[in-house]
């Protein structure tokens, strides 16, 4: 198991690099230049834009500010916004709030769509089961920001139920209503999963042995059952983190929640590029540790890749 | 299965030795994985709902002009600011009443239709080309070709699919539909790569893949004729469900003021806009919303038929 | 000529305890599937029974009903698409087919037992053996965890598995196929069940190891004196262990007898036919024989004699009648004791 590990730890080195050079890359070669952009339609002095430059490092070639951008990041320096604050001041605000948002998400994906997914598995081809693939794939079809104005609407505005905005991030009731819009993709992603899991594995030989056991079905669904089908959507979650950092873009520009996916907007739209790629090489490296511990539960609940 | 799947079964386990001497019985004709395929469409209604909403679309797309004659571009601020829809007037351009710039939301939806589709066509042929191409490389030869293209394939599959594509669309200031293509395909071709590569891998380790290396078949006959037929299935699935996404993917990235610009018509575009006065005009995002959600459903619904067609496994 | 009942059940070699009837009966069971192409009858009227200590073997084709037979009894049989139409299963002279599906789950595991043929898909790869096996214990007997282990590794010493302690805690696919079959044999065997029922238990196993499970599984019949269904198309596994074989085709049982009888005189075409394709060492050189043609379609079972296209012997009667299981007679008109088979010209193919 520690090898296992250590391994899979070893391999996330060049992903990292690649990735991290990779939006360095897009950030810094593509053409627009963030500096004159400053000026908008007003013309330049091009004194005070080879200065600016100069000061974010952008009249060194990419490869220099690549390894200068890498060495300073290890001392936990990730540059400067063009307004003149420590990006990793604004993203240390930032983050916390995604974070719970997408926690609160993550964990109503689970517990919806496991639970409407193994509804339906264990329903096959009943009226349950047609039900919630119709369901699902709606909601597949609807796109997030559709979705999300609709829930805003209806349950917000008109209804009343909910806030429209958040203006407190640590208060989960205000939270509710983004992450659960956040949520229901993944979600139906996952309900059709799990539902198609379930399904096959309801006819594997092992739950004919369950069955011929004696077992009573409690035990052949809740033990037999769930255990083989959760692989496969344990795996799907985590590597679906990096879908709901973007939908929080969306997301969070509609219920004006103060998070990195509107901090990544702002950034975009201005291509300021440290806080890019700072707030990406933070993601990626969160990606990249999920996607290590669900490697590892993996190997917990699979026990043939454990001995692999 | 119990015993009843392998009645087709030729040769007996007992009788060992191939029947020379075939007797003709009535046995059902064997299908083949297309034949099968097709017979199960025919029989979902799901396929047929998704195929008459896609001929709709298409014939849409193609010749906006056979359903309303309205202008989309042209604006009438006096008259028609914001006016209500006439659900009755079937047809004409107040249908679904006007948007913000006093212009024909029917138009509009009409007129929007051929963008979104051409992205998501554009998008899923070129994204099959490419991911397609270096998946098969990869699993075909290996070794050394296989770790560069997988590690790549890692790397570009790294950075959040949405946010990169933004990256690289803020560069461009007039976005046009092959911008916004190029831009998806961009970080999108990851995930038909590595379908694409273990698919082939596991038909090429196909016994008869394997007889026809023995037998010295030529190293592009095997790759067309044998190894790519057989893993051409689950490419096809993974392309045809994300078709939709891509939709989905285009009209977002609109919405976000990322995507095509204008004068292009784009129902992300109509519904960013609209979306600054849904609460007394919720009809002016409605309706794009609709029509936008109607056609990612219905290229969703077709890639989950096709995919309950072609895998046996589910059946 | 003596016509055997529809519903008399074939009468074992050396029947059991007379007073309380067979361990098990099956009466004109009739098991179909409902598919897309139609309505396939896998069992068409089978009857056999099984008394404590005997060993019925049921021989038959893929396709010939033999496994289907075998999940109705189990009660595992998946339903749809499956469906029981008419027959009664008896165990200990009580009809499962009538029971509640909570007294059937009581009978499974502890009365009747199965094995199957592929023991690693038929284990669960994510659970250890150790916890399987004291599944059974825990379930059915309602033992602690601990008790369950220490019941297992028990189990483990008696299959003959090596260093049972050190091993109880290994997954499936850390065992060898050999081995995997005898875990597989020990949970059969965990609650010393009454009767039973092996699928193919040799058939996905080295020809070296084959034997070694067989003589396992036959001892430890002898020891609880059960009650043994052995499924299986291989007649070498067959004449061994067997007390008495029912030879099944097209859902139906075409010929019964003692072990030895049939060997020596089948009284079936397809017996015989079954019988001549086995290759021989004093035949060197010749041609071997194979049965011609197809198992039927079971959507489209043939008229008359389901066997008629394919037998050698076939006359217009066998295309037009449905052969019964007749007794089976010494030419001078003895009954001979076990014997039936369902051939219009049953004396020709065995006297003839």
């Amino acid at each position: 198991m520690g090898r296992y590990a250590a391994r899979r730890l070893l391999q996330m080195i060049p992903i990292f690099v690649g990735t991290t050079l990779l939006i360095f890359l897009m950030v810094h070669i593509l053409p627009g230049d963030p500096i004159r952009a400053m000026w908008g339609d007003k013309a330049a002095d091009p004194a005070q834009v080879a200065a600016l430059r100069h000061e974010f490092g952008l009249d060194q070639p990419v490869w220099k500010q690549y390894i200068d951008y890498m060495l300073n990041l290890f001392q936990g320096d990730f540059g400067k916004t063009f307004g003149g604050r420590q990006v990793i001041d604004v993203m240390t605000e930032a983050f916390p709030v995604t974070l719970r948002l997408t926690l609160l998400a993550i964990t109503i994906e689970i517990i919806v769509g496991i639970g409407l997914g193994a509804w339906a598995g264990l329903k096959a081809g009943k009226a349950a089961d047609s039900g919630v693939l119709i369901f699902t794939l709606l909601v597949i079809s609807i796109p997030v920001f559709v979705l999300g104005y609709l829930a805003r609407f209806v349950l917000a505005d008109e209804l009343g139920w909910l806030p429209p905005n958040v203006q407190d991030s640590t208060n989960l009731a205000e939270l509710f209503l983004p992450a659960f819009v956040l949520a229901m993709l993944s979600m139906a992603y996952v309900a059709r999963l799990t539902r198609t899991t379930f399904a096959e594995n309801l006819r594997a030989d092992y739950m004919r042995t369950a069955l011929a056991k004696g077992l009573p079905r409690r035990r052949i669904v809740g033990v037999h059952l769930l255990r083989n089908s959760l692989i496969p959507v344990i795996t799907f979650i985590g590597t679906d983190v990096g879908g709901f950092i973007g939908g929080a873009v969306i997301t969070e520009g509609i219920f004006n929640v103060q998070g990195i996916g509107n901090l990544l907007f702002r950034a975009i739209q201005t291509s300021e590029g440290s806080t890019i790629v700072g707030v990406v090489t933070v993601l990626v490296l969160v990606i990249l540790v999920i996607n290590l511990v669900i490697d590892l539960l993996y190997a917990v609940l699979d026990p043939r890749i454990r001995y692999a | 299965m119990p015993d009843t799947s392998s009645t087709t079964l030729t040769a007996t386990e007992e009788t060992a030795a191939a029947p020379a001497d075939v007797v003709k019985t009535e046995q059902r004709k064997p299908r083949s994985l297309w034949g099968d395929a097709w017979f199960e469409l025919r029989h979902r209604p799901m396929f047929w709902v998704s195929a008459i909403l896609l001929v709709i679309l298409l014939l849409i797309a193609a010749f906006p002009g056979l359903f309303t004659s309205a202008d989309p571009t042209k604006g009438d601020l006096t008259n028609h600011f914001l006016s209500k829809p006439e659900l009755t007037h079937f047809f004409q351009p107040d249908w679904f009443g006007y948007d913000g710039q006093g212009r024909s939301i029917y138009a509009r939806v009409i007129h929007g239709t051929r963008n979104s589709i051409l992205v998501g066509v554009g998008v899923t042929a070129a994204v099959t080309f490419l991911g397609g191409l270096l998946g098969m490389l990869a699993g075909y030869f290996g070794g050394l070709i296989d770790s560069v293209i997988s590690r790549l394939t890692d790397i570009f599959f790294g950075i959040p699919f949405l946010l990169g594509t933004m990256v690289v669309l803020n560069a461009f200031t007039d976005r046009k539909v092959y911008v916004v293509v190029l831009a998806l395909t961009f970080l999108g071709w990851t995930s038909i790569a590595r379908v694409t590569r273990s698919s082939v891998i596991t038909a090429k380790q196909a016994d008869y893949v394997t007889a026809a290396r023995a037998l010295g078949a030529s190293t592009t006959r095997m790759l067309f004729r044998h190894v790519m037929p057989n893993a051409l299935a689950p490419t096809i699935v993974v392309a045809t469900i994300a078709l939709g996404g891509y939709i989905s993917a285009e009209a977002t990235l609109s919405y976000l003021g990322l995507g095509l610009s204008e004068p292009a018509i784009s129902w992300g575009i109509d519904i960013s806009e609209a979306s600054k006065a849904i609460r007394d005009n919720p009809h002016a995002l409605m309706f794009p919303a609709g029509m936008l959600t109607l056609t990612v459903f219905a290229f969703i619904m077709l890639g989950d038929a096709v995919r309950d067609a072609l895998d046996p496994k589910l059946r | 000529m003596t016509i055997i009942d529809k519903t008399m059940s074939v009468p074992g070699p050396r029947g059991g305890s007379e007073s309380d009837g067979p361990l098990l009966e099956v009466r004109d069971l009739h098991v179909e599937f409902h598919t897309r192409d139609g309505v396939a009858k896998a069992v068409n009227g089978v009857n056999y029974t099984v008394d404590a200590g005997e060993t019925l073997a049921v021989l038959g084709e893929s396709g010939s009903g033999k496994s289907v037979t075998a999940q109705a009894i189990m009660g595992i049989l998946d339903m749809p698409p499956g469906r029981i139409p008419q027959g009664e299963i008896r165990f200990r002279g009580e009809d499962m087919l009538t029971m509640s599906n909570e007294e059937r789950r009581k009978i499974r595991g502890q009365k009747i037992a199965m094995i199957f043929q592929d023991a690693l898909s038929a284990l669960n790869p994510v659970l250890s053996v150790g916890y399987q096996l004291g599944e059974m214990f825990r379930v059915h007997q309602g033992m602690s965890k601990k008790q369950a282990k220490a019941k297992a590794i028990e189990l483990m010493d008696r299959v003959r598995i090596p260093a049972a302690k050190e091993r109880v805690n290994d997954y499936p696919h850390q065992f060898s196929g050999g081995m995997r079959q005898r875990i597989m044999i020990a949970m059969a065997m965990a609650l010393e069940p009454d009767l039973i029922i092996a699928d193919e238990p040799t058939t996905a196993l080295d020809v070296t190891v084959q034997a070694q499970v067989m003589d396992l599984l036959a001892e430890l019949q002898q020891e609880f004196n059960m009650g043994l269904i052995l499924i299986t198309h291989d007649l070498g596994v067959v004449a061994d262990v067997a007390d008495k074989i029912a030879v099944m085709y097209a859902g139906r049982i075409v010929e019964t007898a003692p072990v030895h009888e049939l060997y020596k005189r089948p009284a079936h075409p397809y017996t015989r036919g079954l019988l001549d394709s086995i290759p021989r060492l004093d035949q060197k050189g010749q041609e071997l024989y194979a049965i011609k043609g197809l198992p039927p379609n079971l959507t489209r079972i043939p008229g008359g004699c389901a066997f008629n296209p394919r037998c050698p012997k076939a006359e217009d009667i066998c295309r037009t009648d449905v052969p019964v299981l007749h007794q089976v007679s010494e030419q001078g008109g003895g009954e001979i004791a076990g014997r039936g088979s369902a051939c219009h010209f049953w004396k020709e193919t065995i006297h003839g």
